[in-house]
């Protein structure tokens, strides 16, 4: 035994004897992992979670969350002279005068906007292959509860070096907060300890973007992972996968060396995006004065879809008995985002519903064979989408010249008008596309080869599919609407009167497929050729 | 339920087709070479880091093509950064790819359902154990636990009390009384009507007397901007008309929206529009909300000339400046 094999085996034996962690160790080194690329979108949230946690660290042992008014003397020559918050001066400081500072605050920042684009991309995933059915319900829910965290921790993150662009967005929120009914008023002057803009919000959100949210959002991490850990990763339909197995590579070693590798992959490309790619350049917005405002203020992404609804909100305010309602802040501002996040959080459960299916899900679907999830889904992003296109209205003008009247209006009419059409169009590519899968499946590859028979006719030959292509192809469940709602053979009334005829109906439009090809209808067509 | 038809078979895992490097030791070798230089890559991307941080001074720029004159300093610390990172992990994947084992493997897998019998178990336990602490028949116990638990959370609630003052009147008031000198913002000297062409916009802060330092709560509902048009061009009722000043008009500055500065002057149409949510307020028409989701116009404020000549408010604002909130027209 040499040197080396002695100590790992005397380190073990110590940690196993006081843990017993050998067995779990021994399950869990060979634990298999399905393979795919897509798969790969929740890792690089988790990791750019983690270099916002370093690089955060970083910036707070030179950011000063105070707003006591100091006089800049620093690097930066224009704003020498001038009066400023402590946290825009520190935020200076970081990036003028700390080596490595202003490296550090881009990489937070680029990491964020990863952060939170890679979190919806997963999201899109999960929602579109069914990741999220029985039985992964609730740990859709804590992705919902992170996305909705993010938001609120990437507004608040860069709203704390106190300049004229984040001071702007705060003044917005505190709109919000003020519009809601009886206690807006109070709930502002509570948390900004007094009139806006006072002298406490930024190290009051200090507190919260530092310790509280990322605190939450560690723990509901943890308890994803383990969930996928423990309840074993989904795998896309093929060949030798079933319900039944999981099919890939063991932890140790493919995946510890892919999946920490990719860690070092993701960091580097941040890093670099960092060095290279300029981000929030707070010393050309200025410090923050609620009296001055720079054209083309735009939030930060993932925060432009709810801009943009308040932006194509109609002018709606309601007066009476001495009180104000701020409809054109309520609505596009907490209403709708609260619905929005509601369906969503609820979307497993609903579709459960719709299909009557409890059964356990491992196998992923294609998006096509779930035609109306897929509607649903593009149908939303739709309207997220232009939502969002509405939020940078005012960039969009000044860059292509277009009246920015125009494209509010193009917004209003649209989010209305195009959601129902994604709908309709996208459940109809889905099924067209189910359809070329059975005549593939029945009819085989056009080879694009003519072939002139003896008595004259041109055919063109088909080449028969691979069996592992047509089982993936076929492999799929289809399963047929609810019944219920009608009356049963006695002629009694079902009793879920309304309710259930609405959930029949819904589960009538949801399962509208096209009937994939049986092995008896493939017997009968090889019998006809031959 | 279920499609009865039946589906077509699996016919398994598809075979397992060997790598270049499995098979030949030559292309192994050329494989663990090439891990090898990704990870010297990134041991040299950490000289490079270490290199700039110490030797490259801090205010160097270099020009370079799309980024124009860049931080020589700040850039080569992140390339070295980027590449020290980027490389390892490159170098781990690689050998991951053309090394390790690449046999799938299959693994079985259970319903997360625990046996019927385990959850028998786990309901008689619990019972056994809720019927020994006697909940249910110690109904004084369970009632007065349930009050000292519901009432202990009103402790940390009370706490933040103090996290500011009510909001009184404050929302409806600004610095702004009758008589109040108007004062140019930034500079804080008064202004007369000739200080002001036609055409012209300035910002305004109410004077405040000596000693009184002006905070940023101050602009936020003081904020005051200036426009003088002919008066002529004015469309206004009587009363509005009066509160102008030889074709002065001034309004507050703050979004009567979500509160923004409405910083954006038109001089052709008279418009004024709010760069946040695009309200569009015709100057000519007291500020009347002619686009964007703005529900009310903004605010005016009387002005006329004092005995020197000097502009001064005619009478505090008739409203509250700013965003709307529940009680706004109680005051």
């Amino acid at each position: 035994m040499s040197a080396r094999e002695r100590l790992a085996g005397g380190t073990a034996n110590f940690i196993d004897e006081r843990t017993g962690a050998a067995k779990w160790m021994k399950k869990t080194i060979t634990k298999v992992f399905p393979d795919h690329w897509s798969f790969m979108l929740g890792e690089i949230v988790m990791y750019s979670f983690i270099i916002l946690l370093l690089s955060g660290t970083f910036l707070t042992f030179w950011f000063d969350p105070s707003m006591k008014e100091v006089e800049y003397e620093g690097s930066y020559e224009p704003l020498n002279g001038v009066t400023m918050s402590a946290a825009y001066a520190s935020t200076l400081n970081i990036s003028f005068d700390v080596r490595g500072g202003l490296l550090m605050r881009q990489i937070h920042h680029w990491a964020a906007l990863i952060f939170m684009a890679a979190m919806v991309v997963h999201m899109l995933r999960v929602f579109f292959t069914g990741a999220f059915r029985k039985p992964r319900e609730l740990n859709w829910i804590i992705g919902v509860a992170l996305l909705t965290l993010g938001i609120v921790e990437g507004f608040l993150g860069y709203s704390l070096p106190d300049d004229l662009l984040s001071g702007t967005g705060i003044r917005i929120a505190e709109a919000i907060i003020q519009a809601i009914p009886v206690v807006g008023s109070y709930l502002s002057f509570f948390l900004f300890g007094g009139a806006f803009p006072g002298e406490v919000f930024i190290q009051r959100i200090y507190a919260v973007h530092i310790l509280l949210i990322p605190g939450i959002m560690l723990a509901l991490i943890t308890a994803h992972v383990m969930l996928v850990w423990y309840q074993k990763h989904t795998q896309y339909p093929g060949p030798g996968r079933t319900e039944k197995n999981v099919v890939g590579y063991p932890l140790m070693p493919v995946y510890m060396a892919k999946a920490g590798g990719f860690f070092f992959i993701v960091f580097g490309i941040t890093a670099f995006l960092g060095a290279v790619a300029s981000i929030n350049p707070i010393w050309i917005y200025g410090p923050y004065n609620p009296g001055q405002i720079g054209a083309g203020s735009q939030p930060d992404w993932y925060m432009g879809w709810l801009d943009g609804l308040v932006r194509l909100s109609p002018p709606l305010e309601t007066h009476a008995f001495g009180i104000t309602i701020s409809w054109n802040i309520l609505i596009p501002g907490l209403i709708i985002p609260g619905i929005i996040f509601t369906l969503m959080a609820f979307y497993p459960f609903i579709e459960q519903w719709m299909t009557g299916d409890k059964r356990e899900h491992h196998l992923l679907d294609r998006p096509r064979n779930n035609p109306t999830r897929t509607a649903i889904g593009a149908m939303s992003l739709t309207f997220t989408l232009v939502a969002l296109i509405n939020g940078g209205n005012d960039l969009i003008a000044t860059h292509f010249d277009l009246s920015i009247n125009q494209i509010m209006w193009f917004s209003r009419i649209g989010i209305i008008v195009l959601p129902p059409i994604a709908y309709v169009t996208t459940k109809r590519i889905c099924l067209s596309l189910q359809r070329a899968d059975r005549e593939l499946v029945l009819h085989g590859r056009e080879t694009g080869r003519l072939v002139m028979l003896p008595h004259g006719e041109y055919v063109e030959v088909h080449e028969p599919l691979t069996p592992e292509r047509a089982y993936l192809l076929t492999s799929h469940e289809q399963l047929a609407p609810l019944e219920i709602g009608a009356a049963d053979e006695n002629g009694v009334a079902n009793p879920q009167g309304l309710k259930g005829k609405v959930r029949s109906r819904l589960s009538q439009a949801h399962q509208e497929q096209i009937t994939k090809p049986t092995t008896k209808e493939l017997l009968e067509l090889e019998e006809g050729h031959h | 339920m279920k499609n009865e038809l039946e589906p077509l078979s699996d016919p398994g895992l598809p075979e397992h087709v060997h790598r270049k490097s499995d098979v030949d030791p030559q292309a192994a070798k050329k494989a663990e070479r090439q891990v090898a230089i990704l990870f010297a890559l990134s041991a040299l991307g950490t000289i490079l880091f270490i290199y700039s941080y110490i030797f490259i001074p801090e205010d160097t720029l270099i020009f370079l093509p799309i980024f124009n004159n860049t931080n020589a300093h700040q850039l080569f610390l992140g390339l070295g950064l980027a590449m020290a990172l980027f490389f390892i992990g490159m170098g781990a994947v690689h050998w991951a790819k053309t090394l390790m084992p690449d046999h799938e493997v299959v693994a079985p897998r259970k319903e997360q359902r625990s046996d019927d019998e385990d959850r028998a178990a786990l309901v008689a336990a619990a019972k056994e154990g809720a019927a020994a602490a006697g909940l249910g028949r110690r109904p004084l116990i369970k009632r007065t636990m349930g009050l000292a638990l519901g009432l202990v959370g009103l402790s940390p609630l009370l706490l933040l009390r103090d996290l500011g003052p009510l909001p009184e009147n404050e929302l409806n008031e600004t610095n702004w009384k009758a008589g109040t000198r108007l004062v140019t913002d930034p500079g804080d000297r008064p202004i007369k009507p000739s200080d002001l062409e036609v055409g012209a916009v300035a910002q305004v802060q109410p004077e405040f007397p000596a000693g009184k330092v002006r905070h940023l709560d101050d602009i936020a509902q003081d904020s005051v901007l200036l426009i003088r048009i002919r008066p002529e061009e004015f469309n206004l009722d009587a009363e509005r008309l009066s509160w102008t000043y030889e074709g002065i008009i001034a309004f507050s500055k703050i979004c009567s929206h979500m509160g923004c500065a409405v910083a954006l002057y038109e001089q052709t149409t008279k418009h004024l529009l709010c760069p946040c949510h695009q309200s569009t307020f015709d100057v000519t028409r007291a500020a009347k909300v002619i686009f964007g989701p703005a529900a009310r116009p903004l605010p005016q404020l009387a002005i006329t000339a004092d005995s020197e000549g000097y502009l001064i408010a005619k009478a505090p604002f008739n409203e509250a400046v700013g965003p709307s909130f529940w009680g706004r027209d109680s005051g």
